[in-house]
């Protein structure tokens, strides 16, 4: 029988290591990020969703630096949503190992009134403002204040059979009733587009009240206005859901799901983002030759709809430590040279308006002047801090668009997006 | 040897072992000896300490709580931070949301509870008896509480997914996870198939206490196995039980990371708590969120209140039974 005393004696050693060897496991990362500015280039952390090809931007954007600074690109999750509670749980604890964010153009407005993104002053806001289009920088600007550089935008179109719709729709009307007539004959003849509940409805039904020429929030973004023009959008909405011409899985359907359905051939007609075309032509290349794209239709005839732009806004952290920097490798990334590249390359549109001319954009991108002429004339989101509560309410409301009473669901609206604005709001 | 519960009267350890600390504190009754105050003080200073600890890491954040909750305090209004007094209360109370997730925690925390409760049961009596393989009978039971919630929670999602699940197609050609019952039956598995071991558990411990020899003496009286069952062990067994089913059930009731991975909260599947996460770190309202997490916090401290009143369950730690 060893002695229990000499035994543990014996162990404690090896304990003391193991207990060192954790802690300092624990600690070296911590370490690491402190290191930063022991002397070279200090790194500019750039927080920035998935983009294939984005690495190549930045890898160019160090080397003009030559020294200066040195990007480094964090990815962050998939999910949007995902992105913004890491950014925001971040911002809130004022951590400073965040420089650059990239934000959703909806998010902008939210940390700009949360003073956790810099005011773009000066020469760098110049620059930021020169050549841009005024949709995208409309959605970077808060209080009359420019608070972050337009990256890239987005911008969804119609796409449609050229084989079975001579020629495309100009109203949601015409639209349907081509659909109805195709299904009369036999021939496939869905609507495709995204209807669950979840921030595509509402950007779907933005589309719909701006092309009405209806206004949800007031010009200040303070008040909860709803008018005639977003209840005759509503009604618009629910003809849609109940004419028979949509998929079954309309209510529960998102962008991939709506792409895949009109790649196996069931709909006439898709209302989508760009990114569909590239895929299409890998999957079904037979079925790409036979789809045309167009202006997404408006609500009464002759007046051109207006269309719900995405796309991501460049922002600099209040956190950030190196801000003059910050603000340099920013342009750089947003630079004419590098958005087309990211164009040709990662499918996203550019957000200077002098890159749609280039010659090189017209192969990569056959659609880029449907795509231009609905930037020209855009649609913006509510831009409010409160987007984020107001997007969740909104869409837990229109869904299932089926189910809409338009005057009623648009009182319904006004009353949950004025409690938002007060931060009264419950989220679901 | 062990002898049920009865309550001791005073003067049998007054005195007797007056030396020997004792072994019961509390629910004396007066006049206390120069000696017992004398250990009644080394004993509050012997918990100070931990005392001073748990007042610090959990009075400070409950009163912060309590006090945001009390504001309209939103970070993404910095500037219109106020002093509101008990409008958030409102606001929540009569909102359709807060009260579709009470209900849904409350039915998750019933059947989740309920059907623990007998499968623990009968998982404790098999691994109490069971005579060849013990230690590995008990050790494959306990695996699913061993598994990270999180995890085991993403297996499941991906099991009942289709195209990626085994599970998908088992009942229908849908997808079961974007239907509100069919979400909340799967909540409700993983949440059972889970804690049932833990259930399980403590049980067996109640088990433990059921002496044999009242066992053979019903026999011999000619019971039945369920008359056993029914009126030797459950009697017996029954603080066991309640302390089992308390714990179960302030753990069920601030159910999250199944639901959190399993739905998002989506189809009105949302838990208290879930809902509390939405509005404080997505929502960022830190006034509304603070006052959900004040109001689960009083139903927390109601059903235990319950519990313990109603139910005459030994709060842990107490001194009802006897220690060994």
């Amino acid at each position: 029988m060893t002695d229990p005393e000499t035994a543990r004696h014996r162990r404690r050693p090896v304990v003391r290591l193991g207990a060192a060897a954790a802690t300092l496991a624990l600690v070296a990362p911590l370490a690491a990020c402190g290191a930063d500015d022991a002397g070279g280039p200090p790194t500019i952390n750039l927080y920035y969703p998935p983009e294939q090809n984005l690495q190549k931007v930045v890898d160019d954007c160090n080397a003009q630096a030559q020294g200066r600074y040195e990007i480094a690109y964090r990815v962050l999750p998939r999910q949007a949503d995902d992105q913004r509670v890491q950014m925001v749980r971040r911002l809130a604890a004022e951590d400073s190992g965040m420089d650059l964010l990239g934000l959703d153009v909806t998010w902008t407005q939210e940390f700009a009134s949360a003073d956790w993104i810099r005011e773009w002053t000066g020469q760098d806001k110049a620059e930021v403002e020169q050549g841009t289009l005024a949709g995208p920088l409309d959605t970077a600007r808060y209080e009359d204040k420019l608070y972050a550089a337009p990256k890239n935008t987005n911008v969804q179109l119609l796409w449609y059979r050229k084989d079975l719709v001579p020629q495309p729709p100009t109203t949601w009307d015409q639209m349907i009733g081509a659909a109805q007539q195709l299904k009369d004959q036999g021939k496939p003849y869905q609507v495709l587009t995204m209807g669950a509940q979840y921030e595509g409805l509402v950007v779907l039904y933005n589309t719909l009240a701006e092309s009405a020429g209806g206004k949800i929030l007031s010009d200040d973004g303070k008040k909860a206005v709803m008018d005639d023009g977003t209840v005759r959008a509503l009604e618009q909405l629910k003809k849609f859901a109940t004419s028979g011409v949509t998929s079954p899985s309309f209510s529960n359907a998102t962008e991939d799901p709506v792409r895949l359905e009109f790649q196996s051939g069931s709909g006439a007609f898709q209302v989508n983002w760009p990114f569909v075309y590239p895929a299409l032509q890998e999957a079904n290349p037979e079925l790409a030759k036979q789809v045309g794209w167009a202006r997404i239709p408006g609500i009464d005839e002759g007046t051109p709809s207006k269309v719900t732009i995405g796309g991501v806004n460049l922002a600099v952290s209040s956190y950030s430590k190196h801000p003059e920097q910050t603000f340099e490798a920013a342009r750089c990334i947003r630079s004419a040279e590098h958005q087309k590249f990211s164009a040709i390359n990662d499918g996203v549109p550019p957000t200077i308006e002098a890159v749609f001319d280039d010659p090189e954009m017209t192969e990569a991108y056959p659609m880029k002047d449907t795509i231009l002429e609905e930037l020209k004339e855009p649609a913006t989101r509510p831009l409010t801090p409160a987007y984020q509560s107001i997007s969740t309410v909104m869409s837990a409301i229109l869904s299932p668009p089926s189910g809409i009473r338009p005057q009623q669901t648009a009182d319904e609206l006004r009353g949950a997006i004025a409690d938002a604005l007060q931060s009264k709001g419950v989220l679901p | 040897m062990t002898r049920p519960a009865t309550t001791e009267t005073p003067e049998q350890t007054d005195g007797q072992r007056a030396t020997v600390p004792t072994q019961r504190g509390g629910r004396r009754k007066p006049p206390l000896s120069e000696n017992k105050k004398a250990e009644r003080k080394l004993g509050l200073l012997l918990c100070a300490p931990a005392a001073l600890v748990m007042i610090a890491v959990t009075a400070y954040p409950i009163i912060y709580s309590v006090w945001l909750s009390l504001q309209r305090f939103d970070l993404r209004f910095p500037d219109q931070r106020e002093f509101i007094g008990l409008e958030n209360y409102v606001t929540v109370l009569t909102n359709e949301f807060w009260w579709t997730a009470f209900g849904v925690t409350m039915l998750i925390t019933v059947v989740t509870v309920a059907v623990e409760l007998v499968l623990g049961m009968g998982l404790a009596i098999i691994m109490h008896r069971t005579i060849i393989g013990r230690g590995l009978v008990r050790t494959s039971a306990l695996i699913p509480y061993g598994i990270v919630t999180v995890v085991a929670a993403f297996s499941w999602r991906y099991a009942w997914t289709p195209g990626t699940g085994y599970l998908a197609d088992l009942f229908s050609d849908g997808a079961p996870l974007t239907e509100r019952a069919s979400s909340l039956a799967i909540i409700m598995l993983a949440e059972i198939w889970k804690t049932t071991p833990f259930m399980a558990l403590l049980l067996m411990a109640g088990l433990a206490l059921v002496p044999e020899d009242l066992l053979k003496a019903a026999s011999t009286d000619g019971a039945t196995a369920w008359q056993k069952f029914t009126k030797v062990m459950l009697p017996v067994m029954k603080p066991a039980i309640l302390v089992a089913l308390l714990f179960r059930t302030l753990d069920a009731f601030r159910v999250f990371d199944n639901i959190f991975v399993l739905t998002a909260g989506g189809n009105e599947t949302s838990s208290v708590s879930m809902l509390a996460y939405n509005n404080l770190i997505r929502g960022l309202n830190l006034g509304i969120g603070s006052t959900m997490s004040v109001l689960i916090f009083i139903t927390v401290a109601i059903i235990a209140f319950v519990f313990v009143k109603l139910f005459g369950t030994a709060a842990p730690g107490s001194d009802d039974g006897e220690r060994r």
